[in-house]
């Protein structure tokens, strides 16, 4: 199928401002965004930058705006969003060139809430025990990948560069809720500050945005609810 | 830019990641990785990682160990199956104590199941050895160990693409890198070097591997004077998606999915009577390689068979493999609940790499003589674990056992030694390859590296894949040789400094080019069958001849200079015949 692609460039030598670019390209229904990108980077015009790794939707590294969504360009098929495509990279980040976002934020709000298992006592000789139960209450916020994509589709994250953001609560949830953890209160500390977690609006774009399917806003709101109770 | 560390490790995925955390507080630490750490490949493995932990069933160490060293065709050295076996036990326990969240057993043990060429009592039948985190257990790896590098405080240079490995006075001394960013080439001066840069399965068309896996490790290293180790041993899984190669786990037929031809019949069950379905990779690609070569393939074009998980009820498909249902939904529009999933061999990992011996030091010759402060782990090392055909889970226990192995020898060798000088010029092979990458602009350099790129990797998909012959292997030196002249001439269109991923792009086809040359000159002259490397004009495996690795060392020029052959390290299990 015959696809147009209107691409936001930016090269930071050259453009003062950023501005659109069209490609007309032809794809297979079955292809990927990234393949698409690629087409135009490979055959069209090879100054077009993005990031990429995996091509499957495990890595993160290529989230972006599709038709005004965030999304992975290696998860959407260019047969699901139709003929015309518009890319643009994802809002709240900084732009360093075309579809490539400054991350170095992101991963510093994501390191606050200390995302790393806490526990004061010594190891057994053995594994921690953990129920099934247990195990499966922080199941959705481990598959976090930190591609950005729900902190990139949050407006009060666009509006307040502060705010800690959907991705950095969800791995915070993913140790609150872990029975072996016992940081929960240096990492509550952290969210309860006037640009963590009471700045959400529980606008559900997050949840809309994870391509994961991590049910952002629901583990939000768990958080909220611990903090209200342990008050 | 220049920079002093006591250790630089090069790769942020589990082998790399593993390394830096036995350094940390004991030297001065440097991880450089062309992406994010999170981004790491790692973070693709799917299935599950083996240890004879008994958890839910009789099971010692001694048998993994055995199954490794059959599953490698006794390629593998088995002083290296020895430590995998045993370590992985506590290496498990370890990523435990880390936080990695293990599927449970009821007891709130950690879960454990069945898993290809992974069986009880020396090949009985299969056993459940594969602790897993549903089929997410290398996000879960990639995630703990980076977590754990957080904690740690560990240095990490972001979308840094490894440029060169420096050698004075007979030591490793460092690296040079590339910062993506800025464009700017920096210096990093080391007592020790580890790399743990992946592999290159960006050689082939239909692959699992992430596009930044180009091999940027092993070429660094050949291109420095190291030779590589058992290069033609390149592993082809049999479950990748049709046509994008994206990686089915074998979890999916460790949980009873079966593979069926057109006739609807499961073929595993003629080829491989008592592990069918779980019969080694090497032997499942050749399976299905047979079924499509005689006319039992599914489609139009009978080239792709099914892999069924539908009897396995949904909710055993959503909890124990959601991620990789998930995959054939989004790619092929199939559900798994209902219907088979078209599935080809997807080119997959690299057994060979940069020759080590247990501690993870990198070894130079036939002799085994170790090139001081250089060290390799996980997929671009060649330890052998593998021999010639990984088992399953394998990989990851690597990533561990060994990432672990060599950061703490290094950790020893910093304690004992001073730096080496740097000679006086680190930088210039590197200045000199970006300067002749940087000359595409010229005219007269109009060749195109996305077309040469796509013609190396249809070239190694046909003539290099699942089952070979001299007459294909020829076919493919001589495209390669004609693909490496083009190289010469290729053109760049993006001339700027900050994040040009064009350059990166040449540079990594750079390295791709020559190691696919190094795998099919490898494959050419082992002239037997021996796990993944089977050729239909040897077809019986040779021990009198090749119960050896295959050591390839690198010309000026980049072509594969000489082949010599370094015995295999026995022990406790005689070669036998291969059977399942």
């Amino acid at each position: 199928m015959q696809v147009t692609l209107k691409i936001l460039r930016f090269d930071p030598e050259k453009d003062k401002k950023a501005h659109f670019k069209s490609y007309e390209i032809e794809a297979d229904p079955l292809d990927r965004i990234l393949d698409a990108l690629n087409t135009v980077k490979w055959y069209k015009d090879g100054t077009l930058t993005f990031r990429r790794s995996c091509a499957h939707g495990v890595c993160g590294s290529d989230a972006m705006r599709i038709n005004g969504r965030n999304r992975l360009a290696c998860k959407e098929l260019v047969g699901d969003i139709g003929k015309k495509i518009t890319i643009e990279p994802m809002l709240g980040f900084r732009i360093l060139k075309d579809l490539v976002v400054d991350m170095e934020p992101f991963f510093e709000k994501y390191r606050s809430i200390k995302p790393y298992l806490i526990n004061y006592e010594d190891p057994p000789a053995t594994e921690r025990f953990q129920s099934a139960e247990d195990r499966e209450i922080f199941d959705e916020t481990t598959k976090c990948i930190l591609c950005g994509a729900c902190s990139g589709s949050c407006p009060p994250f666009w509006s307040n560069s502060e705010f800690i953001g959907p991705a950095a609560i969800v791995n915070a949830h993913r140790f609150i809720f872990d029975s072996r953890d016992q940081g929960s209160d240096e990492r509550i500390a952290v969210l309860s500050q006037s640009e963590g977690v009471f700045r959400c609006r529980t606008v559900y774009n997050c949840t809309d945005a994870c391509p994961r399917e991590i049910p952002v806003t629901k583990a939000i709101e768990q958080i909220k609810r611990v903090m209200l109770y342990n008050r | 830019m220049y920079h002093k560390y006591d250790a630089v490790v090069v790769g942020a995925g589990g082998a790399g990641l593993m390394a830096a955390l036995q350094l940390v507080g004991k030297a001065n630490v440097a991880v450089i990785t062309k992406l994010y750490p999170s981004r790491s490949h790692t973070g693709a493995a799917q299935g599950g990682i083996c240890a004879a932990l008994g958890n839910t069933e009789e099971d010692h160490w001694e048998w993994h160990m055995f199954d490794t060293v059959k599953g490698g065709d006794y390629l593998t050295d088995q002083d290296a199956a020895e430590v995998l076996a045993r370590d992985a036990v506590e290496r498990i326990i370890e990523l435990e104590h880390m936080g990695l969240p293990f599927n449970r057993t009821p007891e709130g043990k950690i879960d454990q199941r069945r898993f290809g060429g992974h069986t009880r009592n020396y090949g009985e039948g299969p056993v459940r050895r594969a602790c897993y985190a549903a089929d997410r257990t290398g996000h879960m790896i990639l995630q703990t160990l980076y977590q754990q590098g957080i904690k740690n405080k560990v240095t990490f240079f972001n979308e840094f693409h490894l440029m060169d490995l420096i050698i004075n006075n007979g030591r490793c001394v460092g690296v040079t890198a590339l910062d993506i960013k800025t464009g700017e080439l920096h210096t990093f001066h080391s007592k020790t070097t580890i790399f743990a840069t992946g592999g290159y399965g960006r050689c082939w068309q239909v692959t699992s591997n992430a596009h930044a896996c180009s091999g940027d490790g092993t070429v660094t290293a050949y291109r420095a004077g190291v030779p590589l180790m058992d290069m033609e041993m390149y592993q082809f899984h049999p479950t990748g998606l049709y046509r994008i190669g994206i990686l089915l786990s074998e979890a999916a037929r460790g949980e009873g999915g079966i593979l069926r031809n057109s006739e609807g019949e499961r073929f595993c069950e003629r080829y491989a009577p008592t592990l069918k379905d779980l019969a080694p990779r090497d032997m499942v690609s050749r399976f299905i390689y047979q079924e499509i070569r005689e006319g039992r393939g599914v489609g139009p074009n009978k080239d792709y068979v099914l892999l069924h998980v539908d009897h396995l009820g949904k909710e055993v498909i959503d909890s124990k493999l959601p991620d990789i249902t998930d995959f054939a939904r989004t790619y092929l529009h199939v559900e798994p609940y209902h219907e088979g999933v078209p599935i080809q061999p997807t080119a997959h990992y690299a057994m060979g790499g940069i020759p080590t011996d247990i501690e993870g030091r990198v070894i130079i010759d036939e002799k085994g003589t170790v090139l001081p402060g250089f060290y390799a782990a996980g997929e671009v090392a060649c330890v052998s674990v593998h021999g010639a055909n990984r088992l399953g889970t394998n990989s990851l226990v690597d990533l561990v056992v060994f990432g672990r192995r060599a950061g703490q020898h290094a950790a020893r060798f910093i304690k004992e030694n001073d730096y080496e000088e740097l000679p006086t010029t680190p930088e210039k092979r590197s200045n000199d390859l970006l300067r002749f990458v940087e000359g595409g602009a010229q005219s007269g350099r109009k060749e195109s590296a996305a077309t040469i790129r796509k013609e190396m990797q249809e070239c190694m998909m046909t003539n290099v894949s699942v089952v070979r012959n001299e007459k294909q292997l020829l076919t493919a030196m001589k495209k390669l040789q004609e693909l490496r002249e083009r190289f010469t001439k290729v053109g760049l269109t993006d001339n700027s400094t900050k994040f040009n991923t064009e350059k990166l792009e040449v540079l990594e086809l750079g390295s791709l080019l020559e190691m696919a040359e190094v795998t099919t000159k490898g494959a050419l002259e082992r002239k037997e069958s021996r796990g993944a490397h089977y050729r239909e004009d040897y077809t019986s495996r040779d021990d009198k001849k090749f119960l050896a690795h295959t050591l390839a060392y690198r010309s000026p020029e980049g072509s594969v200079k000489e082949l010599r052959y370094k015995p295999v390290t026995l022990g406790r299990f005689e070669p036998k015949e291969r059977k399942y």
